[in-house]
């Protein structure tokens, strides 16, 4: 079954419904000029870059990856084509991109199959990228499989706007405070965990402060009459 | 702000009845507060340990529930120590993360420092490029490290339990080890020795003897802790059959490290997923069936004396690669000089500084470009795993391509393992709770980040 659907194309797949007909890849960011600050005389300010993750990877992914996702493929049934968005092969190791519709169920068989067996959940890490439209908040859950001995990572993208993925502490206890973390920083709401309350903020904190839009903070500092601006104002090279 | 559930207030109590009666339990004398619950017919107590309590490891707030001596409920409160060094490594570059990062878990403070760097390294695609002398220097640090941390582990959870010549013991040992590394990085903690592509800076004159001077010191304070505790009847009362987690329950919390082995798994990220060569290391993962706190203090005993066995073939393969560099040779990343002692302190060489200032005007851009802007990292995103002395620590690293880090998210195993602290205490006595804080050997400065 794994031949009879195309999973890296750029497009012409079915995909899940966040994905429709856009390319399969993360935009992390569109860099503009080359030195951080607005407005200088180079010439170079006026250069737009946009950053790319490494994009869908085609078949054979090479060592235990093919395996594996051909097991998840098989356990998946029909349900495969819409459940992985597009699998990312890079530095040797396997991103598997997951509509969030199904990932609880991904999570099960990954923990469940004695092929996949993948005993923990390393957390879940919160990415934002705002230039990445329509799938700004990236889930990040590296998964390790103990018996095999083998580490692949699950990456769900939502809509700012629409911040909701299910918890998977339904399957993976583990991620209970991982997932409070996530949401007290990144406001990804996680429907169905036990009590998402924030876990490092104090609980009336405003703001979910480590998404890109949300200032890092700090003074000015005034030294021998020149003012030397706090960390995130200062100019920078990108 | 979506958040739909009302979440508890950050001060007063966690129960949901607001008919429920509070004690103030400041100046007073516990029976009288303990009586006038009893007087009232009130049976559920909740009794806030800390934030600010000297055997909480830092800054960390336990809400216990209470009957009697007997605790029915335990929630554990962090985020006290919490400050943003994640978000601050995006703002600054590659390399100045490290001084950032090993201020996490500040008790293990190399280990961030090596899991961060690895990380980079991953994502620059240069792992195998790092000099042989550099990878032994780091396995050298992280086993040193491993020891100071067991030690505090081991130390505080004496003195919590009021044997305070466990503590003294243990920090006599911790500061040799501390000694070693002063000598070799320039400070004791948060080093900032690891540098992306190799270490700061070569070992100093005399090291590999000094370190060799330094093993059997640590190793007799080792044998003074387990002299002094294994077979003592009240250190064994009080831990023996205490906080017991058994493998299932740490599968489904995620634990890893010595709760973990002292379940039975002997997983160490070191023998399953080797990195800085300790593949060719000569060293045994201890594990235990026992799955008690009693258990889990021998186990980081045995792990010390292991440690110990990898510093001394550390120490033969700092005499075999003399001479050899420690940083990769590939100077668009590598830190333009190396770190050297002066009679003002620590800083870059005086033949370097000599170099660009007086000699090579090239030398002085390319030092000036490294430094200020640092290096860029191809986009992409890499996981690391080491082996820390608490468990298993992770990093998610993205980059954008640019000379800072888009995201650093650490996965502190003190984190994770603290979610156990309920089932540990829950149905014990009050007093044990002390014990399964001190068998979970987390930092708050890591928990928190």
């Amino acid at each position: 079954m794994s031949d009879s659907q195309d999973l890296t194309g750029t497009g012409a797949a079915k995909g899940g419904p966040q994905m429709g007909d856009r390319e399969r890849i993360t935009l992390i960011n569109v860099r503009e000029g080359m030195f951080g600050a607005k407005g200088d005389t180079s010439g170079y300010d006026l250069l737009v870059t946009p950053v790319q993750m490494p994009g869908a990877s085609e078949r054979p992914y090479g060592e235990w990856f093919d395996g594996a996702v051909n097991v998840l493929e098989e356990l998946l049934g029909e349900r495969a084509d819409a459940a992985i968005e597009y699998v990312v092969v890079d530095r040797g190791e396997l991103t598997l991109h997951i509509a969030r519709e199904h990932l609880v169920e991904v999570c099960e068989h990954l923990r469940d199959d004695q092929d996949l067996r993948f005993e923990m959940c390393l957390g879940v890490s919160g990415v934002h990228y705002p230039a990445d439209a329509g799938r700004e908040l990236h889930a990040v859950y590296p998964m390790q499989s103990i018996t095999h001995n083998r580490r692949l990572r699950i990456e769900v993208a939502v809509d700012e706007a629409d911040p909701h993925v299910p918890s998977i502490t339904s399957v993976y206890p583990m991620n209970n405070w991982h997932e409070r973390e996530t949401w007290d920083f990144f406001g990804i709401v996680f429907d169905g965990h036990p009590s998402l309350a924030r876990i490092e903020m104090p609980d009336d904190w405003v703001g979910h402060p480590q998404r890109k839009d949300y200032p890092l903070g700090g003074i000015p500092v005034e030294y021998k009459g020149a003012e030397i601006p706090s960390p995130d104002n200062r100019r920078q090279y990108r | 702000m979506s958040q739909e559930r009302t979440a508890p207030g950050a001060t007063g109590a966690f129960v949901e009845d607001p008919e429920a009666p509070e004690y103030s339990a400041y100046g007073g004398d516990w029976s009288e507060i303990a009586d006038e619950a009893a007087r009232l017919g009130q049976q559920r107590i909740v009794v806030n340990m800390g934030p600010q309590h000297p055997s909480t490891h830092g800054v960390l707030r336990v809400m216990l529930e209470i009957e009697g001596e007997t605790v029915t409920e335990t929630r554990a409160g962090i985020g006290y120590l919490h400050t943003g060094i994640e978000k601050n490594m995006e703002y600054r570059t590659w390399t100045q993360g490290v001084t950032f990062c090993t201020r996490m878990d500040y008790v293990a403070s190399m280990s961030q420092e090596a899991v961060y760097c690895l990380g980079i390294e991953k994502l620059l695609g240069i792992t195998d490029e790092v000099p042989e002398r550099a990878n032994v220097l780091r396995v050298l640090m992280l086993e040193l490290t491993r020891i100071g941390s067991h030690l505090v582990a081991i130390g505080t959870g004496g003195n919590e339990m009021g044997a305070t010549t466990v503590m003294t013991t243990a920090f006599i040992g911790r500061e040799d080890t501390f000694r070693v590394i002063e000598m070799i990085t320039g400070l004791r903690t948060n080093n900032a020795y690891i540098r992306p592509g190799g270490v700061s800076q070569d070992t100093p004159e005399g090291a590999v003897e000094y370190i060799r001077q330094m093993i059997p010191k640590v190793r007799q304070k080792l044998d003074e802790l387990v002299d002094l505790q294994l077979q003592n009847p009240i250190f064994k009362l009080r831990l023996q059959g205490v906080a017991n987690l058994d493998l299932a329950g740490c599968m489904a919390l995620g634990i890893t490290g010595p709760i973990l082995r002292s379940a039975g798994l002997p997983y160490d990220v070191r023998k399953a997923e080797p990195y800085c060569g300790y593949e060719t290391y000569d060293f045994q993962v201890p594990t235990s069936t026992e799955s008690d706190a009693y258990s889990r203090v021998v186990l980081r005993l045995e792990e010390c004396y292991e440690s110990l066995k990898i510093v001394e073939q550390c120490a033969d393969r700092l005499d075999q690669t003399v001479g050899q560099p420690v940083m990769v040779a590939d100077k668009k990343i590598a830190w333009p000089a190396q770190l050297s002692l002066g009679a003002d302190g620590q800083g870059n060489s005086l033949e370097h500084i000599r170099h660009i200032m007086g000699e090579s005007m090239e030398s002085l851009i390319h030092h000036f470009k490294l430094v200020t802007e640092g290096f860029k990292v191809p986009a992409g995103q890499v996981y690391q795993a080491i082996e820390g002395p608490k468990g298993l620590l992770g990093v998610h690293l993205v980059s954008d391509g640019g000379t800072k880090p888009w995201r650093a998210h650490f996965r502190d195993p003190g984190f994770n393992n603290l979610q156990a602290l309920s089932i540990l205490t829950e149905g014990g006595q009050v007093a044990d709770v002390v014990v399964a804080i001190a068998t979970i050997d987390m930092v708050l400065g890591g928990v928190d980040r």
